[in-house]
């Protein structure tokens, strides 16, 4: 028997065929990436290929890099291998790449979700044989709410604070995250105010999508100002000094985890609005019956639950180790100061 | 039920104590009085009988969600809260019940008569109908233990607002042992009535640890001194030829001590005692582990009386001639107690006074201290002469001062999630010390507290990664990280592996400058046995 297409070993997920490499965790000559976020782009490969979206994302982050940005489904051959990629609906420039050759297909998902959120092009179901998916969520107990309607409880917690005299506090991934949340805050309630980390990531992500109007928050940021705002941070900043200009206040987070009553108290937040970029249980399925496939292989989240809940239901399916976040609870806030594009020390200073 | 619902998102979407009673308030404000009832019942623990074993409901919530067991039971590990693993498993409803509180928790207490496939019918039908939060507070009344960041006395301050009765009469009302299904809002709260009170204990009042330097207490004429026992906290009511025990946790506890039955023919009525429940093996007062095989017991049998009796070791009087005497100064109490020990044979009922230290200065106060192990006491309590008994935890008139803890450094060889605020995150250790025959970790000890919560994150992320084994919910792990673990006392046991059991064991410090290797040896800890 062959090798297979794509194996992983200590650097990433390979193609021995093409030599090349996606998202890598270790220094490669080639790397196709799935999408901006640190854990799937890192700095350090000779050649980045990534959606062209995702073009300037991963400039800001990473700095002078050498990159190529294709089209959803433009094939590109490298040493006889087709490769393409396929909106993910994770974030902006997410996602999914397909890896063909001699007529055997591999689509490895990088990070994904079903919902079309009206920031990143909605997820597009691909064939394939083989598919390589995480499993962030990847429990029965994680089910979504409609985006219209989470975002309908953000704007009214605003508006009780407003009225109750506080400044909101929502904290979410400074890529990602909070442009989704900033797109459908309503700027009728009153200002949106921006930590530096998220600002600058909006700013880079503005020409690609109509956000509100966002204020930035500096030195000369003045407290009352602030009084009923909302104010857009990462999870990084919660209980950093500061927060301290911002009293009176309350929080709330923004994320798949909320879900759990006890990740929300473990966090001394207030509030927790389910809100995630990831698939719920339901979405995996669904993905993975879309696509045809008969391998499954679980990259990160709950691989060994998951994968043993698909052997059940047929599938060949197993748990690769890679360096993407995985099944930890506490990620989101831990990852958040990797994504981070400004040091957090520096920003917690001001 | 709604409302009662409503209350718990409520609490449940602040982390501020001002924002909690608010809410408990305006609940208590505007609440049935029946559901008020069931309110208070639930967050001072008082349930229903489990009306379906836990094993059932998981089967049944199961077979509604259309997954398989192991997948529940994987679930609920992460999730770390049955009530909430049900409430979020079953396919999503917006409806809402009108059924009021009372009227579910009169269902429940029925449904413990019903057969097992009517009991799944109700079960099957409530968990469709209400809404996700309805839900998780239905399942919560049915599987028992309501913990949601609220205490009983944050509960007592709001209905204290709500109602304008005194805080600590409220909390008179509401101890010892009444039923929320047969006593109305008007005879638990509001108003007074005699007969009740025959089994009433008094709130206890509980001393914080001592931080600052004892001189800074002031002159030393002003206080008492006497040892504080390692057992379980007490109070006797002797009242109409009627012995009641309780507990500190405000459980009733009268037939677990038969032995101190003997106080009704010997001790006044209108007698209320505070104390330690000790174990007294051969004359001499016992380790907690032999007080462990008395507390677990309904019955007790003739041959446990006869190897592991219990003594009171009574320090406080309440009550005395059927008079609460508790604002009278602790001197005074005191007088009365000696008084009353003095006059009784202490050989024919398991009754002695915990004697007050005499001193001139701090330092002979310390010295005694020092003495604690010997007395087999955890050290010392302080109390002011001048002072009254109050209600609660609360500062400045006694302290606990107790010995430093015995610690030692062990490895971290196992860990299991944690509940509650800690669900999903590995937070329960276990610990292992080196039996250097064989040179292996040999368990001695859990611990589930002592690190801060960046500390149990970073653990938490570092066992997730390292896990060499997985016994369902316990993951063995790479021994790496050495923790230094303090503990009360220690002894020998049976029961434990190690040979050794240790008292009130938790987290002392992360010992990232330590390798596993200059970690302790069983012997080590077996040479702390005096």
């Amino acid at each position: 028997m062959s090798n297979p297409l794509l194996v992983f070993n200590d650097k990433g997920i390979y193609c021995e065929q093409a030599r090349v490499y996606l998202d890598p965790w270790q220094p490669v000559d080639h790397a196709i990436i799935s999408h901006g976020h640190a854990d799937h782009s890192r700095w350090g490969h000779k050649k980045y290929i990534t959606h062209h979206s995702n073009v300037p994302i991963i400039k800001h982050r990473l700095g002078e890099i050498v990159v190529t940005g294709k089209e959803w489904n433009e094939t590109f051959t490298i040493n006889g291998v087709k490769f393409s990629l396929h909106p993910a609906g994770h974030i902006i420039g997410s996602s999914q790449i397909r890896v063909e050759y001699k007529g055997e297909v591999w689509v490895f998902t990088g990070d994904y979700k079903m919902e079309d959120d009206g920031v990143a092009v909605p997820y597009e179901s691909v064939k394939c044989h083989s598919f390589i998916t995480e499993c962030t969520f990847g429990l029965p107990a994680f089910k979504w709410t409609p985006q219209d309607q989470v975002m309908t409880d953000v704007n009214n917690w605003w508006q009780q604070n407003r009225e109750d005299g506080r400044t909101s506090i929502l904290f979410g991934y400074s890529l990602g995250k909070a442009q989704r949340l900033l797109k459908y805050l309503d700027p009728s309630i009153g200002k949106i105010y921006t930590h530096g980390a998220i600002e600058n990531m909006t700013e880079v992500l503005r020409p690609q999508l109509s956000m509100p109007e966002t204020i930035r928050i500096t030195r000369d940021t003045k407290k009352e100002e602030l009084k009923g705002s909302m104010v857009l941070a990462p999870p990084s900043a919660h209980g950093t000094p500061w927060i301290r200009k911002m009293v009176p206040y309350v929080t709330a987070s923004a994320s798949g985890w909320m879900t759990f009553r006890g990740a929300r108290r473990r966090r001394a937040i207030d509030k927790g609005f389910v809100l995630s970029d990831h698939c719920d249980w339901q979405g995996l399925l669904q993905a993975i019956e879309g696509t045809g496939c008969e391998k499954v292989i679980c990259t990160h989240g709950y691989t060994d639950i998951f994968s043993r809940f698909l052997r059940e239901k047929g599938y060949d399916a197993r748990t690769e180790e890679t360096q993407y976040e995985g099944e930890i609870g506490e990620l989101e806030a831990k990852s958040e100061i990797e994504k981070d594009p400004e040091p957090v020390d520096k920003i917690t200073s001001l | 039920m709604k409302l009662f619902a409503e209350l718990i998102r409520t609490l449940d979407s602040t982390n501020k104590t001002t924002l909690k009673v608010e809410a408990l308030t305006r609940y208590f404000e505007n609440a049935p009085d029946k559901d008020k009832v069931w309110a208070i019942a639930i967050l001072s623990h008082r349930r229903p009988p489990r009306p379906v074993n836990t094993t059932l409901l998981r089967e049944w919530a199961t077979e509604l969600a259309n997954i398989p067991l192991w997948l529940f039971e994987e679930s609920y590990h992460i999730v770390g809260d049955l009530a909430e693993t049900i409430a979020l498993i079953i396919p999503a409803s917006d409806s809402s019940s009108d059924k009021s509180l009372n009227q579910f928790l009169l269902e429940i207490i029925e449904l413990k008569k019903l057969s097992e496939l009517e009991k799944k019918e109700y079960l099957h039908k409530n968990w469709l109908e209400l809404n996700y939060y309805e839900r998780f507070v239905f399942s919560k009344l049915i599987t028992g233990s309501f913990r949601i960041g609220v205490s009983q006395k944050l509960m007592t301050r709001a209905l204290a607002k709500a109602t304008e009765i005194d805080e600590d009469i409220l909390a008179y009302k509401l101890m010892g042992n009444w039923e929320p299904s047969k006593i109305t809002y008007t005879q638990l709260i509001l108003e007074e009535n005699e007969e009740d009170y025959l089994s009433k204990p008094y709130p206890f009042y509980l001393a914080y640890a001592l931080e600052s330097e004892v001189e800074e207490l002031g002159d030393v004429k002003d206080w008492s001194a006497e040892h504080k026992w390692d057992g379980i906290r007490s109070q006797v009511i002797i009242r109409n030829n009627e012995l009641f025990v309780w507990s500190r946790g405000e459980e009733l506890v009268t037939d677990k001590y038969p032995e101190f039955q003997a106080f009704i023919n010997t001790i006044p009525n209108g007698t209320v005692m505070d104390g330690e429940i000790l174990p007294y093996p051969k004359g001499e007062i016992g380790t907690f582990n032999d007080l462990q095989t008395r507390i677990g017991r309904k019955t007790v049998s003739k041959a446990l009386l006869e190897k592991t009796p219990v003594i009171l070791k009574v320090y406080d009087l309440l009550e005395w001639n059927g008079e609460d005497i508790r604002t009278e100064p602790f001197k005074r109490r005191r007088e009365i107690l000696e008084d009353l020990v003095s006059q009784i044979s202490t050989e024919a009922i398991p009754l002695q006074l915990s004697k007050s230290i005499s001193f001139n200065t701090w330092e002979e106060v310390a010295l005694e201290r020092e003495r604690s192990r010997e007395e087999k006491s955890e050290g010392l309590m302080l109390k002011k002469l001048d002072s009254p008994y109050l209600v609660g935890r609360k500062k400045g008139d006694w302290w606990k001062w107790k010995v430093a803890p015995l610690t030692i450094d062990a490895v971290l060889t196992y860990a299991m999630r944690g509940h509650g605020r800690r669900s999903n995150l590995f937070t329960d250790y276990t610990f292992g010390l080196w039996d250097e025959e064989k040179n292996e970790l040999v368990t001695f000890a859990k611990a589930y507290s002592g690190l801060t919560d960046a500390e149990f994150r970073k653990v938490d992320a570092w066992i997730k990664r390292n896990t060499l084994e997985r016994f369902g919910p316990v993951r063995s792990v790479t021994p790496h990280h050495v923790f230094e673990i303090a503990f009360e006392g220690i002894a020998e046991s049976k029961r434990h592996k190690s040979g050794v059991a240790t008292r009130f064991p938790r987290i002392l410090r992360w010992r990232q400058d330590k390798k596993i290797n200059e970690a302790n040896t069983l012997e080590d800890l077996k040479a702390l046995i005096q």
